[in-house]
């Protein structure tokens, strides 16, 4: 019951965000600089006077502000998200057909970097004043300052160009025709190295945050009173310290959601993988801006998802949240 | 002990602080020693780096002096992780304190609002926002201002929130100062140590996200900057992997140095922590 | 003699560089006897809790011992390894602490935390343990322990928790009980309970307790021998009742005048004709926001209070936590707003004023607050602090920085230090400050919330005696809110007992303190460590 009071919450707020992105992107189209007819066909290419007038007139361009937008919102909330007319498919085929292959990639990522830097972290944590630590703490710190498409690029170059070790485009091998096993392995190979790259930030970011957090956790009270049970330090860091010191790190994953969605935009850039991130590259490059609008509502939603998954995995680990809800 | 003494007695933020000040000074020298346009094509194409001289880190694809392009980079990181950090201060800073102070239903409005924009990734809304306002400085810095604004607000909030029934501002309501004496003397004053601290770390990541903006191909075509030069390399990088390379380390060590430097002011003006972390 | 369970001899431990003083103990030597309590008491600072974590090994980051021994059942517990410590820990030692808010993992259930010490030990299978657990929560007395074994500590009160700190040490059977301040942070009547069933356990298991506290009430209580220090060194040891009844020392005699005797001050005659405030019936309801899918809860904090006070007296208001004294308080200096009723200071009504009207108002009630490291802003210095209110109130700058100074003079802090910040200021020093603040203004009435609270016994007695003093020369009118009914009938000529929100009984302090009329207050007076045996004795 409480759940299913605290999802419909949850929900309700999601489709109130998910309405005020529809809003923020309809105001973008109109302070774009020039004819909004000529945006949404994708600016230089437009230049048929005859296409701009059958815009116009299909997306309401000549009627007032607030009837535009309705036709907007209203359209949005059928799931049409309009036509890419660079591409001459609709928006929402173009975006499905690839959301699988970002799903993929920052879910391995996800997983990745918070076990991770969370393992990173709780060492780091138990050797505060030894040099591991330290190094643990130093290589944080340099791939929290590393921009991502920087390492993707380096990594292609020494792990592919140089070593060939691993594929370094794409999400398979094309042409080959797996199928089955063979193609699961062939597409973890491809996802090896745009995943690690992408983690890495994020796997910085966790460590910090762990030790940081279980540094906090190991000063309170109830340490002391688990060290005056007699219990081993092992025992103290992991049942008392780490589980305490979680909460917090769970609240910022949910947090970091967003932000990873957003690397996955520069790390299917580099590797060419063929998911939604890549597509707003292209788009970007095309001036796409009807097809960027689509891309950016839906990394949003993808992103709202995430914090309730978060949310939930939360109230599980704090019991005292029942109570206070 | 001096604020200086506490920073320095943090190593990292001392080497921070020399690196920092390495390319503070590369952005000075910049128009001295490279006067001419980072943009010109002064020699043949895909020169490798310490073979011709004047060129000591080559020539890129169309025969620019990478050297040149690396220092006035440093000019245009510089510039834009400072001026939006300054504009997201500007609004996050207030939107926090009103916040915070007021509480109720002030404080729910403006929540939202900011949880709002803490939901929509940052980087592909920056994106969107630089491509529909065309790539220029200003719109760059706008996009990175707009997208790094919550934190600030939500850190002084929590400042405000919690310092607001400090007993101390309760005697200043008591003895009849005014609200906005109360923000300003009593409460913000108290406030500063944490919002310099994560001033310095957002510099780093506006620098962060600039860089990632031009390997996009979204920086200002007028000004020449490191993302710009790793996302022309990108597509030759088999053959010139150096195109990519130096302009990367600058931006890590840009990156590094003001996160170092941020860890430092934090110790410097937070002492008590600073004693149990080492 | 008796049989010596634990010799500490000649300890000295140091403390790191840049502390107020280089050791927290110097050269202390005492014993504790098989079957004894022994109290070791001393005011914040004094090193009191120090040789019980060094002998449990649980000395905080950079204070090591560095001479002398700790002497277990014949063994030097400073010369033992960490695994050594630990196997000791729990088996043979056991620990209550202050807090027991936070001494209990948040998110462990009650049994698990209880189980844990068993498991530490290698000691019997996960369901006996649990078993022995539910044993354990009964013999501590907490009610429904079928219950409260699958709780976590955020659904038990501060006493229970502390019932099942209790019942982790005891778990056991350790031959030594170390009690580090466990009943501090209770109510008067949950401390009283935690300390009968501590004295309780401690006969019935026959084991040791060392009982480290502040207060002189509880040594008469339970204490067998006593141990009183002061700045790291022992001011005096001995038989309780020996110390109790002849204390050699003069910092002993203070302490134990600090327990509730029946000497009252002289009781004066206000003039009630003009009442300077009234509280006509009073309602305060507190309610947690609830959001769309969750319902609100309400505390009333405040239900239909009611009662005058005249110019130039001191009313007292004493409960408990959760009471509603504090929220009388901050209603009546309009820190809240109450939802209902009527405050009239010399009457005019301040419920009904708002904005720019009320803080005009304000300076006719000022406060002073409990916690002095809290209530003085950290970067303004004193002087400015002081003369802040005047300025607000439209004096020059001038004018009203040479005022503070004087007010300085006046509660004995000087006037040169106007120029200095807070955090160059005791704790007493920061309440004198504080009382200067409220005097600035001179305001008609001073509500002091729990003034005293915060601070050492030594120190209260002084503050107290300025505030007795500036009473008589000012002709203050105080509404003096506390917890603590000693205080409350050293300083107060009426005394307003509360619980639950409501006003239980009104009277003279005298005859609140000698004549309770009714239960709840009786309950309140007995509950206060030591005074029965004070009175025994007296």
């Amino acid at each position: 019951m409480l759940y299913v009071r605290l999802i419909a919450s949850r929900l309700l707020k999601a489709v109130i965000v998910l309405f005020m992105i529809i809003i923020l992107n309809f105001f973008l189209i109109q302070m774009a600089p020039g004819d909004p007819a000529a945006i949404l066909a994708g600016e230089a290419g437009a230049t048929d006077a005859e296409f701009l007038r059958q815009l116009t007139e299909r997306f309401g361009l000549d009627q007032p502000l607030h009837v535009q937008l309705w036709r907007y919102v209203s359209g949005v909330a059928m799931l049409d998200f309009g036509f890419s007319y660079r591409q001459q498919v609709p928006v929402l085929d173009l975006i499905l057909a690839r959301l699988p292959a970002t799903l993929l990639l920052t879910g391995t990522a996800f997983v990745l970097s918070l076990v991770l830097g969370i393992v990173a972290g709780s060492l780091a944590a138990a050797r505060v004043k030894k040099p591991s630590g330290s190094i643990i703490m130093a290589l944080a710190l340099i791939f929290y300052a590393t921009p991502l498409f920087w390492v993707a690029l380096m990594a292609v170059v020494l792990f592919s160009v140089y070593l060939d070790w691993l594929p370094a485009y794409g999400m398979y091998t094309v042409g080959a025709g797996l199928e089955g096993f063979a193609l699961a392995l062939d597409v973890g190979k491809h996802l090896i190295l745009p995943a690690t790259t992408l983690a890495l930030f994020f796997m910085a970011i966790y460590t910090r945050m762990t030790r940081a957090s279980m540094l906090e956790a190991a000063q309170q009270d109830f340490v002391k009173t688990a060290r005056a049970k007699g219990l081993k330090n092992s025992v103290i860091q992991r049942r008392h310290i780490l589980r305490n010191a979680l909460l917090p790190i769970i609240t910022l994953a949910g947090l970091q959601a967003g932000q990873m969605v957003g690397g996955a935009i520069l790390t299917e850039t580099v590797f060419a993988w063929p998911g939604i991130g890549r597509l707003m590259f292209e788009a970007l490059q095309q001036r796409d801006y009807n097809l960027l609008l689509g891309i950016f509502f839906f990394s949003a939603a993808l992103v709202i998802v995430f914090n309730i998954i978060t949310d939930l995995v939360y109230r599980l680990a704090d019991p005292r949240i029942k109570e206070a809800s | 002990m001096s604020f200086f003494a506490r920073f320095a007695q943090n190593r990292g933020a001392l080497v921070g602080l020399i690196i920092l000040m390495a390319i503070i000074l590369m952005a000075i020298l910049a128009p001295l020693l490279f006067p001419e346009s980072p943009w010109r094509m002064v020699q043949r194409p895909f020169l490798p780096p310490l073979e011709t001289e004047g060129f000591p880190l080559g020539t890129d694809t169309m025969g620019r002096n990478v050297a040149a392009g690396l220092m006035h980079g440093a000019w245009v990181s510089l510039l834009i992780g400072l001026v939006s950090t300054t504009v997201a201060l500007a609004i996050g800073v207030p939107l926090g304190a009103i916040a915070g102070y007021y509480g109720g239903l002030v404080d729910d409005a403006l929540m939202r609002f900011t949880e709002f924009f803490q939901t929509i990734p940052n980087f592909a809304l920056a994106i969107v926002l630089v491509a529909i306002m065309q790539p220029s400085i200003t719109s760059i810095v706008l996009a990175i201002a707009i997208v790094s604004w919550p934190p600030v607000a939500r850190l002084v909030r929590a400042e405000f929130l919690s310092l607001r029934h400090r007993e101390y501002v309760e005697a200043a309501r008591l003895v009849g100062q005014t609200n906005a004496t109360i923000i300003l003397r009593q409460i913000l004053p108290n406030t500063l140590s944490p919002i310099i601290v994560l001033a310095s770390l957002m510099v780093a990541t506006a620098i962060l996200l600039e860089s990632a903006l031009s390997f996009l191909g979204l920086g200002d075509p007028n000004v020449m900057s490191w993302g710009y030069m790793i996302g022309a390399a990108r597509t030759v990088i088999r053959q010139a992997w150096w195109l990519s390379f130096f302009p990367g380390v600058a931006i890590l060590l840009t990156v590094l140095a003001l996160n170092l430097v941020g860890e430092g002011l934090d110790d410097a003006l937070n002492p008590k922590l600073a004693r149990e972390r080492s | 003699m008796t049989d010596t369970l634990l010799s500490i001899r000649h300890l000295s431990i140091a403390l790191p560089h840049g502390a107020d003083r280089d050791f927290a103990v110097e050269d202390v030597s005492y014993d504790v006897a098989r079957g004894e309590i022994m109290c070791v008491v001393g005011e914040s600072g004094s090193g009191k809790s120090m040789a019980a974590n060094a002998l449990m090994g649980l000395l905080p980051k950079g204070v090591r011992a560095t001479a002398g021994e700790v002497v277990f059942d014949g063994q030097d517990l400073l010369q033992l390894t960490e695994t050594q410590h630990r196997a000791l820990r729990g088996l043979r030692i056991g620990m209550i602490f202050q807090e027991p808010m936070t001494a209990l993992n948040p998110l462990m259930r009650v049994g698990a935390q209880i189980g844990e010490v068993f498991e530490a030990h290698n000691r019997l299978t996960p369901r006996e343990r649990q078993a022995r657990a539910l044993e354990l929560l009964t013999e501590v007395g907490i009610p429904q322990p079928e219950k409260a074994i699958r709780a976590y500590p955020f659904e038990l009160s501060g006493g229970q928790r502390q019932r099942v700190m209790i019942a982790m040490a005891l778990a056991l059977e350790p031959e030594l009980l170390i009690a580090d301040e466990p009943t501090t942070a209770l109510d008067v009547t949950t401390q009283a309970q935690i300390l009968d069933l501590i004295g309780d356990l401690q006969r019935r298991h026959g084991m040791a307790v060392m009982f480290i506290t502040h207060d002189f009430g509880v040594v008469a209580e339970i204490a067998t021998r006593v141990c009183v220090m002061r700045e790291g060194r022992i001011v005096e040891l001995g038989e309780a009742r020996e110390v109790l009844e002849h204390p050699r020392h003069d910092y002993t005699r203070a302490l134990i005048e600090a327990i509730p005797s029946n000497a009252m001050p002289a009781a004066r005659e206000a003039d009630q004709s003009a009442p300077l405030l009234e509280v006509r019936h009073l309602q305060k309801v507190f309610r947690s926001r609830g959001g769309l899918f969750k319902p609100s809860r309400e505390v009333h904090a405040l239900d239909d209070v009611s009662f005058t006070m005249a110019r130039g007296e001191t009313v007292g208001i004493v409960g408990e936590s959760g009471s509603g004294k504090s929220t009388l308080g901050r209603c009546v200096v309009r820190l809240e707003r109450p939802d209902s009723g009527e405050l009239l200071l010399d009457g005019v009504d301040l419920t009904s004023l708002k904005g720019e009207f009320l803080r005009r108002e304000r300076r006719r009630v000022q406060m002073i607050f409990q916690d002095p490291y809290a209530s003085l802003n950290p970067r303004t210095r004193v002087g400015m602090a002081i003369a802040q209110g005047p300025i607000a109130n439209g004096v020059n700058r001038q004018q009203a920085l040479k005022e503070a100074g004087d007010l300085l003079d006046l509660v004995g802090l000087g006037v040169a230090s106007a120029e200095r910040f807070p955090h160059e200021f005791s704790g007493g020093q920061r309440q004198r400050i504080g009382i200067a603040r409220a005097l600035a203004l001179n305001p008609e009435l001073i509500v002091a919330d729990e003034a005293v609270s915060a601070l050492d016994v030594s120190i209260q007695a002084q503050i107290l005696e300025l505030l007795e003093d500036l009473k008589q020369k000012l002709s203050l009118s105080l509404l003096f809110i506390t917890h603590d009914l000693r205080v409350a009938a050293q300083i107060c000529d009426h005394i307003i007992v509360m619980q639950h929100g409501r006003i239980v009984e009104h009277g003279t302090a005298e005859a609140v303190f000698l004549s309770p009329q009714e239960a709840y207050t009786r309950e309140l007076l007995e509950a206060i460590p030591g005074r029965a045996q004070v009175l025994a004795t007296a």
